[in-house]
C-alpha cells in the first residue's frame, strides 16, 4: 500500500464557475495536509480549466491535475469516472475528497468500486490520526441516531463525500500560485452509452434549500396551510429559502420539494429557523448539522430545542411575525 | 422487459435509539420496514411492467428474516424474489455489497434489462450501491430519477437536480436510483398477499455466487467502523421565554453579536 502522500480535491465545476463546495474542502484540506504533512491537489477535468487554477491555488492547492478534453464540458458519469478512476491508479494519492453534489454522488462511489478504494459519504467532520496515517471520518448514521468515525485500514484511497456548506472557504491570499501537472488522459474508446438531452430550470418559488444560506421552515404547529405566508414573511426578511417538516408536506400544505429530513433534503445552512417543528429524528437527521438552529416552540420540551442555539418559548403566531416586523425594522425594508 | 429492483430492509428509524453509556443502538423489537426509497423504485417497476409488459425480480442482501421485506414486495405485484443471504457476508459496506449483490444478478436467467434502485437506503445513506451495482454489472447508471420513458433501445429520465431536472438518454440495458417524488407505492392486493405468503424464495450464500472471499463480508470491505458514539447535544444553548417583541429583540440582539446576520 504504497500511496502518494497527496490530498486531492475534485474540482467540480459547471459552466466554468467552480462549485463552492470545492473552495470548502480546500479550505479544510489545508489543515489536513498541515497535520499529515501530504501536499493538498485539485484534480480538475475541464474542457478548459485554465481560468479556474487562480482560484483553486487561492484557496490552497499546491497542485492541480488538469484534464482536459472537450467531453468535459458537461458531467457525463462514464467519461468522468474513467478519467478520475485512471489518474487515480496511475498517481495513487492517499486521500481523495469530493462534494456531496448529485455530480459527487454518482462519480465517488462509481470510482471507488473501479479502484477498489473506500468511500465514506456525507462526512461531517474530517480529521487525520497522524500515529496510524489514517482519514477520520465522521459521520450521522441510522438516521442521526448515532455518529460513525470510519476508517480505510488497507486500501488506498481513503475518499469522503462532504456536503456544501459543512466546512467554511477562506482564501489563503488572491495570489498563490503552484504546480500544474497537464495529465495524459484518454477516453476516447469509452463508448457514449448516455447523453444528456437538456437541463431545465423548475423554479418552484425559491427552494433551493441545497444552495441556500439561511433557512425558514414551518411545522404542523402552523395549524393550517394559509400560515405558510408567516413562514415565508420571515423568510423574506431573512433571505431565506422557505423548509417544511413532513407533516405538513404529508398533508399537502406545501411541496415535498419543502421537505428537510432524512426523506427529504439534508441541508446545512449558516441559519435554520424551525417553527411549529417537534424535532423528530428523521428531521433532525436533515438539518442538524446547520451552523445556528434557532427553534421556536410552544412547548419547552419539544426535542427541536435539543440541537437548537436558541430557543424561543411560545406562540409561532406571535413570534414570528414579530421576528419579521423587527428583523425589516433594522434592514429598512 | 426484464426488471431487477434491489430493496433493503432497514430498522424503522424512529423506534431506534441510542444508549448514551454504551453507545450502542437499542435494536432490540426495533420492527423493520422496507427503505423508503425502495418502494419508490418498486412502484416505478410496478408501472413499468403495466406499461411494457415483462417481469420483476427483486433482490436483497441481508439476515434471513430479510425475507419479510421481498414477500411485501411480492404482495405488490412483484413476480419473482432472491435473497442473498450468508453469515459470511456479514458486515459489508457498499463496496462489498455491491459486488456480491453484482454476482446475485449475474446469475439470474435472464440478464436485466432495467436494474432500479432507491434513492438511499436510510440507515446508512450513503447511496453508493447503485453506481456500484452498476459499474460492477456493465451497464451505466443515472442517479435520482423521478420519471422514465422507455424505448427498444434506450431509455429517456429525468433526473431531479437542485433546480429543476435534466433529461438524460441513455442505452438499454441501464441502472436508475429513483427519488421519492417519483410515486407512492400501492396498497398490496389480498390475493397477492396470500400468494406472497407460500411463494418459494430462493437463498443464495457464498459458494450459490461463487463470490471471491477477499471481495465479501468485513474482510472484503475496505471501510471499517472505528467507533460510535452519540451525537454531541448543543451545550451552550439558550432558551428565551417571555413576551414575543422582548424575546426577539433579545435574539436579534445576540445574532448581532455572533454576526450571523
Ligand atoms: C421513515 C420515516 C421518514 C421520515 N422522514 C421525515 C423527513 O424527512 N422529514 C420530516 O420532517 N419528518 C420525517 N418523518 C416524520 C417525523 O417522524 C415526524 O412525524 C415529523 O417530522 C413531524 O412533523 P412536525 O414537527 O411538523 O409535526 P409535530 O410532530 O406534530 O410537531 C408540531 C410541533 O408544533 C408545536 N406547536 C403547535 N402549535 C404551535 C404554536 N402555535 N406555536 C409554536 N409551536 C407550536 C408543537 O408543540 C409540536 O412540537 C419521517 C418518518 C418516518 C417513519
Ligand atoms: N443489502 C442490500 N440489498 C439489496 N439492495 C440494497 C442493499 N443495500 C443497498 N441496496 C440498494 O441500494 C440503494 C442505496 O443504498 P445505500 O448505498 O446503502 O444508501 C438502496 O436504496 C437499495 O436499492
Amino acid at each position: 500500500m504504497d500511496a502518494k502522500k497527496e490530498i486531492w480535491v475534485f474540482a467540480e465545476q459547471e459552466n466554468g464557475k467552480l462549485h463552492s463546495v470545492v473552495l470548502e474542502l480546500l479550505t479544510k484540506g489545508r489543515d489536513l495536509a498541515e497535520k499529515s504533512g501530504y501536499t493538498l491537489c485539485a484534480v480538475l477535468p475541464a474542457a478548459d480549466g485554465a481560468p479556474l487554477q487562480q482560484e483553486l491555488f487561492n484557496h490552497g492547492a499546491k497542485k492541480i491535475y488538469a484534464l482536459t478534453d472537450p467531453k468535459f464540458t458537461e458531467y457525463q458519469n462514464d467519461y468522468f469516472s474513467k478519467a478520475v478512476s485512471d489518474l487515480i491508479l496511475a498517481e495513487s494519492p492517499s486521500i481523495v475528497l469530493y462534494g456531496a453534489t448529485i455530480i459527487g454522488r454518482s462519480l465517488a462511489p462509481t470510482v471507488a468500486v473501479m479502484v477498489y478504494g473506500g468511500l465514506t459519504a456525507d462526512c461531517t467532520e474530517l480529521d487525520f490520526d497522524t500515529e496510524a496515517e489514517l482519514l477520520l471520518q465522521t459521520r450521522p448514521a441510522f438516521g442521526g441516531n448515532i455518529m460513525a468515525t470510519i476508517i480505510c485500514p488497507d486500501h488506498r484511497p481513503q475518499m469522503a463525500t462532504v456536503r456544501h456548506n459543512v466546512f467554511k472557504k477562506e482564501p489563503v491570499s488572491d495570489s498563490e500560485s503552484g504546480e500544474v501537472v497537464e495529465a495524459a488522459v484518454d477516453i476516447s474508446d469509452v463508448p457514449e452509452r448516455m447523453k444528456k438531452l437538456e437541463t431545465i430550470e423548475e423554479m418552484i418559488e425559491t427552494v433551493d434549500l441545497n444552495a441556500a444560506d439561511y433557512i425558514v421552515s414551518g411545522g404542523r404547529g402552523i395549524g393550517k396551510p394559509e400560515n405558510f405566508e408567516i413562514i415565508r414573511g420571515l423568510a423574506e426578511a431573512l433571505d431565506a429559502a422557505v423548509g417544511a417538516s413532513r407533516a405538513t408536506v404529508d398533508a399537502g400544505w406545501i411541496s415535498h420539494h419543502h421537505q428537510v429530513g432524512q426523506t427529504g433534503k439534508t441541508v446545512c445552512p449558516l441559519v435554520y429557523v424551525a417553527c411549529g417543528i417537534s424535532g423528530a429524528i428523521q428531521h433532525l437527521a436533515g438539518m442538524q448539522t446547520a451552523d445556528l438552529v434557532i427553534a421556536i416552540n410552544k412547548d419547552a420540551d419539544a426535542p427541536i430545542f435539543d440541537v437548537a442555539d436558541f430557543g424561543l418559548v411560545g406562540d409561532l403566531h406571535e413570534i414570528v411575525p414579530e421576528f419579521a416586523k423587527q428583523l425589516n425594522a433594522i434592514r429598512g425594508k | 422487459m426484464n426488471i431487477v429492483v434491489c430493496i433493503k430492509q432497514v430498522p424503522d428509524s424512529d423506534k431506534v435509539t441510542i444508549d448514551r453509556e454504551t453507545n450502542r443502538l437499542n435494536r432490540a423489537g426495533v420492527p423493520s420496514i422496507i427503505n423508503p426509497f425502495d418502494e419508490n423504485a418498486l412502484e416505478m417497476a410496478l408501472q413499468l411492467k403495466e406499461k411494457h409488459g415483462g417481469q420483476i425480480t427483486v433482490v436483497t442482501m441481508g439476515p434471513p428474516q430479510a425475507e419479510e421485506a421481498l414477500r411485501s414486495a411480492l404482495a405488490v405485484g412483484a413476480d419473482k424474489a432472491i435473497l442473498i443471504s450468508d453469515r459470511k457476508f456479514g458486515g459489508a459496506d457498499t463496496w462489498a455489497t455491491s459486488y456480491t449483490i453484482t454476482l446475485a444478478l449475474k446469475k439470474l436467467e435472464e440478464p436485466a434489462d432495467i436494474i432500479l434502485f432507491g434513492k438511499q437506503a436510510i440507515d446508512g445513506d450513503t447511496a453508493q450501491v447503485g453506481p456500484g451495482v452498476a459499474h460492477f454489472y456493465g451497464v451505466p447508471i443515472i442517479t435520482l430519477i423521478r420519471e422514465i420513458e422507455v424505448s427498444d433501445t434506450s431509455f429517456k429520465v429525468k433526473q431531479v437536480t437542485d433546480t429543476g431536472f435534466n433529461l438524460w438518454e441513455i442505452d438499454r440495458p441501464a441502472a436508475f436510483t429513483v427519488v421519492k417524488e417519483a410515486n407512492e407505492l400501492r396498497m398490496p392486493s389480498l390475493k397477492k398477499k396470500l400468494a406472497a405468503k407460500k411463494a418459494e424464495i430462493p437463498t443464495w450464500g457464498v459458494e450459490d455466487l461463487g463470490a471471491e472471499m477477499e471481495k465479501i463480508g468485513l474482510s472484503g470491505s475496505p471501510t471499517k467502523v472505528n467507533k460510535v458514539f452519540a451525537p454531541p447535544i448543543k451545550m451552550n444553548k439558550e432558551v428565551l421565554d417571555g413576551e414575543p417583541a422582548e424575546m426577539v429583540n433579545v435574539l436579534l440582539h445576540k445574532l448581532r453579536e455572533r454576526k450571523v446576520l
